[in-house]
Order: structure tokens, then C-alpha cells, then sequence
């Protein structure tokens, strides 16, 4: 099997428990996943079922308990903090349902910010982030700050950023989650462009039966185990 | 350089708490120029001091006076090469306020032999040494009360009436004497002791101080010695000693003043800590979230913790930077006291000090807070933002 044959993430027996006090929860129990490259799948299932925790041990942001995760051919679960921070640099781009700009900065500058992790030059990285705006429709917002924009177009500024370093996968936290319906379609129809046209991967967690319907497959989350069947 | 925008921004969040921090650090340092200037003013006269000066007084009190046929006796100590005496006139200019420069009585050329940090002009010695009632004076005294060459100077004595018992003293300028040193003090009011002696009215003969110059200066403990021994049991005993232990011991009169300086600014910059540090601790506290994305986006911890510390940093040099200019061009003014510190100015080295502790206050105000982000757990963080 060549590598671009193989699944872009491949997720085997992973297992997530958090500890408060003496108790342990259980999370993830010897879950399963594998995303093909290309693919915009959406994870269902209800609050406290483990979709997120699952979204962030494949973006990197948190470690399993047990199990290993391959995103790209590349071993995650073991990196050092420091080679999976640049590893996260590099492939994830992050969207969140409450979008989570920095308020200090304009639209151009929170899209900026990945970037500087980059050696890109100041006018290279100019030209990403008009690139990434004009994406997301809002190069004519670039110099407005947060505060100055509309849940929607926040949300969309929050795609700019998590695509403006062409990342490899694009993790995405109820995205629409804290949005009306008509700004929530312009959010899922730009989710969906980036599939189709651009071919990025997605993981969206979501709630929303018709956000989850924009996606190629659905996966349903309860009690720590996945399923493509809805649980009762 | 390229994260400064993102420092910078951040630093401006909450614009008033900023400002508010940065001057309280502004008068912090603002203090410490002052501090270090009027420390430096008690401690120049003993940096600048002759290793090879000493000064002899009476053994009971600078006040007493002691007789000027010392002069030839101390000059036939071996190891003395020369020796000069004074007397202070301690009188005032037009207003008793003043009185903040030493006016003394002096003989020209022994005084300048002994003291080669003061720069006259050989035509002004000469003129000196021609005009009985020549006097000459420091640059900075002649500056504030603008006395040019060929004013006659009035003074008024508080300890010494004429033979007439007329108190006001007429002197003519001869002379404006330099530095050569920045530390130099140029705020004397030289005149000539013979012309001062013979006019008058009490203790002709009688002089305040010797001042000798020592041929081995790893000796002079032993000189002085041999010194207070010559005079020991006289109507007159003496007290040689080192100009700088004469000078060190006039200082502690006031008291320790550097210790007191220390501990001042010991308290300030503990209170400036704890408020800087304060306010770094808050403001990361109010964006543990935004750390969380910052670090979710692929920032290391120890990016984020320079990051805080760098911001740390900014506030300090900010607050701390304009409170050296500050002072450094407020105490280039000049004494604030109207003479009661002759040598009053802001080291370079304390400056290099100031700019140091700057730098320490931003690192110290900010580490406990960077540390904190720089240990967050993603996850945590984000649950919270």
C-alpha cells in the first residue's frame, strides 16, 4: 500500500480517562478511526460523549491514555511537546464554535498569527493572509477587529486562519454552534468549498443534524465508542 | 521582532491598568535617579579624595581652632611634602538663604598645590596673588549667582566681623576656577587668607584646618600618627587623619547614607515588583483561552512563556526607561537643593545599574505568570477561553 493510499489519520485502540480526585473517567474506551484523505466526516453524538476529546487528541492538542494515532504516515501519540507543537503548526488548522480571535488584533493580524511561526517573509506572509481572507470572503474586512464583526463573519475569519498555512487536516469544534441558521450555512457551504475544490480533510463536531448533513460521512459517538449508526 | 505587534497589542488590552503600572515604575526610577544622585552627592567627596591628603583638625571639634604657627612644625615632618590651611568663613551672598557654597580663607598658591583637581588660569593666580582682596570662585558658584572677573562681591559674615565690627565683606573676582573632574567641586568662594586675618576683629593667628600632602601615601596612617603625637598634650591637640576617613566621618554625621539609599530603594522596588507582577499575573489570567489558541495554533510553551516575558519586559522598559530619561535630564538641571549638595548628578554607571535593574524588574514581574502559561495544557485552557 503506497502511503497515499493508506487513511490520512489512523487511530487504533484509543483510550482517554481523565482523573478528578480519586474517580476516573472513562472517555474513549479502545476506540478506532480511520479518515481517508479528502474526506469531510462529521462527528454526532451528545454532550460529554467524547467528540471532542477524540477531535483533540487527532489535532494534537492532548494525549491518549493508551492507543497510538498516525496522522500523514507520522506517529503523534509519542512526539515530544515541543516536535508536536511544530507538527500541529504544519498540518492542523483549528476552527472553534465561539471562533476565539484575539480581540487585540484585526482580522488580518489574527490570521497572521500562524504564520509567524513560519520563516515566510513579511510580504510573503502579506500575501497568504489576502490569499486566506479573499477565501473566506472578508478581505474587505482585513483591517476590522473582532469586536467589529458579526458572529458569521468571525467565524469565517476563523477558517482564514486555520487554512492560511495550508494545513493538512482541518479540525473543526461546532462550528456553527453559536450561529443562526443563515450565517451557519455560509460557514458549512465555505467548509464544504474547501472539501470539494481543495481537497482539505475535515472533522467537524456537531450537534446539528443538518451541519452533519453537509458532510460525506457521518459517526456517531456515545460512551466512548464510535458508531455509524445513531444510538438510540 | 516579528511577535512585537502581538506584545504590543497586548499590552495595550487594558490601556488604563497599563499606564497606571507604568507610572507607578516611571516614579520608581524617577526615585532611583534622585536617590543614587543625592548618595553619590555625600559619597563623591570621599571617592574624589586624595590618597595622599591629610587633613588636621583640632581633636575635640572641626570648630576649634588651631594656631597657624603649626605650619612650620608640621612641615618638618619627613614625610610631609606640603601643607596648606583654611578657615571657614561660613557668611552668605545678599540673602542669608544664600549660604550654600564654602566660602574659605585660603593661602592662592599652597591651596592650589594641594588640591590640583582645581583648574585656574596661571594669569588668574597671578592676579590673585596681586589684589589682597582677590577672590576666586567655583564655576558653578560664579554660574548661579553670575559673578564675572572684576565684580566686587559683597558677603556677609556670620562668625567673623572686621576690627570695626562691620560684617559685610568686600571681595573682588580675579578668578573662576574649573573641575577637572565632573565629581570636582566647583562651588568654593576662595579668598585670601592674610588680607582676612589682618582685617579681623578675633582669633588673629588662628586657622580651621590643615590640609598636607604626604610623600608615601602607604604611610599616612603612620604620618598622622606622628602628627598627633607632635601636638599631643598642647593647648591644641590634633586629629590627622586621611581626607577620606575626615570625609567619611563628615558624611556619617548625617548618618549611613547608603545603606539608607539601599534600604529606601530596596522598599520601593519590592512594592514596584509586587505591582508589576500583579499586573502581569492578571493579564494572563484574563487569557488563559487566548494562550490555549496560541498553543492549539502551534506555539511552544517556551514561545509562549518568552512571549509573557518579553511583554514583561516592555512594561518595565517602558515605565522604567522613561523614569531614567527622566531623571537623568531632570538632575542635569542641578541641585535641587540650592547648593546644599555641590557635586549632584546621575552616574553613568548608576544609570548602567538603573537600566539592569529594569531589565530584572520585567523578568522578575513577569517569570511566575509565564511560567504558569508556559506549563497550561491546551485542552485546559481551551475548556476556559
Amino acid at each position: 500500500m503506497s502511503t497515499d493510499d493508506r487513511p490520512l489519520i489512523q487511530a487504533t485502540g484509543l483510550t482517554k480517562n481523565f482523573t478528578r480526585g480519586a474517580e476516573t473517567i472513562h472517555v474513549l474506551n479502545r476506540l478506532d478511526l480511520e479518515v481517508p484523505r479528502g474526506e469531510f466526516l462529521a462527528l454526532m453524538g451528545p454532550s460529554g460523549s467524547g467528540k471532542s476529546t477524540l477531535l483533540n487528541l487527532v489535532g494534537g492538542l492532548d494525549r491518549p491514555t493508551e492507543g497510538a494515532i498516525e496522522v500523514a504516515g507520522e506517529r503523534i501519540d509519542d512526539m515530544s511537546g515541543g516536535r508536536l507543537a511544530q507538527w500541529r503548526s504544519r498540518h492542523v488548522g483549528l476552527v472553534f464554535q465561539f471562533y476565539n480571535l484575539m480581540p487585540v488584533l484585526t482580522a488580518e493580524r489574527n490570521v497572521d498569527l500562524p504564520l509567524l511561526l513560519t520563516h515566510l517573509s513579511k510580504r510573503e506572509r502579506r500575501a497568504h493572509v489576502e490569499a486566506a481572507l479573499k477565501v473566506v470572503g472578508m478581505g474587505h474586512r482585513a483591517r476590522h477587529y473582532p469586536r467589529q464583526l458579526s458572529g458569521g463573519e468571525q467565524q469565517r475569519v476563523g477558517i482564514a486562519r486555520a487554512i492560511v498555512t495550508d494545513p493538512t487536516l482541518l479540525l473543526c469544534d461546532e462550528p456553527t454552534g453559536d450561529l443562526d441558521r443563515k450565517s451557519g450555512d455560509e460557514v458549512l457551504n465555505l467548509l464544504q468549498a474547501l472539501n470539494r475544490e481543495q481537497g482539505k480533510t475535515i472533522i467537524m463536531v456537531t450537534h446539528d443534524p443538518h451541519a452533519a448533513a453537509r458532510a460525506s460521512r457521518v459517526l456517531y459517538m456515545d460512551e466512548g465508542h464510535l458508531s455509524t449508526e445513531k444510538p438510540e | 521582532m516579528k511577535m512585537l505587534f502581538l506584545i504590543w497589542n497586548n499590552l495595550k488590552r487594558k490601556k488604563v491598568r497599563t499606564l497606571l503600572t507604568m507610572l507607578s515604575i516611571l516614579v520608581a526610577f524617577l526615585l532611583y535617579g534622585y536617590l543614587v544622585a543625592i548618595r553619590k552627592a555625600f559619597d563623591m567627596g570621599v571617592e574624589v579624595a586624595g590618597a595622599d591628603r591629610l587633613v588636621v583638625t583640632h581633636k575635640v571639634s572641626i570648630i576649634q581652632l588651631l594656631p597657624i604657627s603649626y605650619v612650620s612644625r608640621l612641615r618638618s615632618v619627613e614625610e610631609v611634602e606640603s601643607v596648606a590651611y583654611a578657615l571657614w568663613f561660613g557668611g552668605y551672598y545678599q540673602d542669608p538663604k544664600n549660604n550654600m557654597f564654602g566660602q574659605i580663607a585660603v593661602v592662592p598658591e599652597d591651596y592650589f598645590d594641594l588640591y590640583p583637581e582645581f583648574l585656574l588660569a596661571p594669569e588668574q593666580m597671578e592676579a590673585w596673588k596681586a589684589t589682597r582682596t582677590g577672590a576666586v570662585v567655583g564655576r558653578a558658584t560664579a554660574e548661579k549667582f553670575d559673578w564675572n572677573i572684576g565684580d566686587k562681591v559683597p558677603l556677609t559674615a556670620t562668625i567673623w566681623p572686621k576690627k570695626d565690627g562691620d560684617r559685610t565683606w568686600e571681595f573682588d573676582i580675579v578668578g573662576i576656577y574649573d573641575g577637572k573632574e565632573k565629581s570636582t567641586d566647583t562651588t568654593q568662594f576662595l579668598f585670601r587668607y592674610d588680607y582676612f586675618d589682618e582685617a579681623r576683629r578675633d582669633s588673629e593667628g588662628m586657622v580651621g584646618w590643615y590640609m598636607v600632602r604626604v610623600r608615601d601615601p602607604d604611610r599616612a596612617a603612620e604620618t598622622a600618627s606622628e602628627i598627633n603625637a607632635m601636638f599631643a598634650n598642647s593647648p591644641y591637640e590634633t586629629k590627622a587623619e586621611t581626607e577620606m576617613a575626615f570625609i567619611q566621618g563628615f558624611a556619617k554625621q548625617v548618618g549611613n547614607i547608603g545603606a539608607i539609599m539601599v534600604a529606601i530603594l530596596s522598599a520601593v522596588f519590592f512594592t514596584i515588583l509586587l505591582v508589576a507582577g500583579n499586573t502581569m499575573a492578571q493579564s494572563v489570567r484574563e487569557r488563559i483561552g487566548e494562550i490555549g489558541v496560541l498553543k492549539s495554533l502551534g506555539f511552544r510553551d517556551g514561545q509562549v512563556l518568552a512571549l509573557i516575558l518579553a511583554e514583561s519586559c516592555l512594561l518595565a522598559c517602558l515605565g522604567g526607561g522613561v523614569g531614567l530619561a527622566l531623571a537623568w535630564f531632570m538632575i542635569a538641571g542641578g541641585d535641587p537643593t540650592g547648593g546644599a549638595l555641590p557635586i549632584f548628578f546621575f552616574p553613568l554607571d548608576d544609570l548602567g545599574i538603573g537600566v539592569v535593574l529594569v531589565l530584572g524588574l520585567g523578568l522578575a514581574a513577569g517569570l511566575l505568570p509565564a511560567l504558569q502559561a508556559g506549563r497550561l495544557r491546551i485542552a485546559e485552557a481551551l475548556r476556559r477561553a
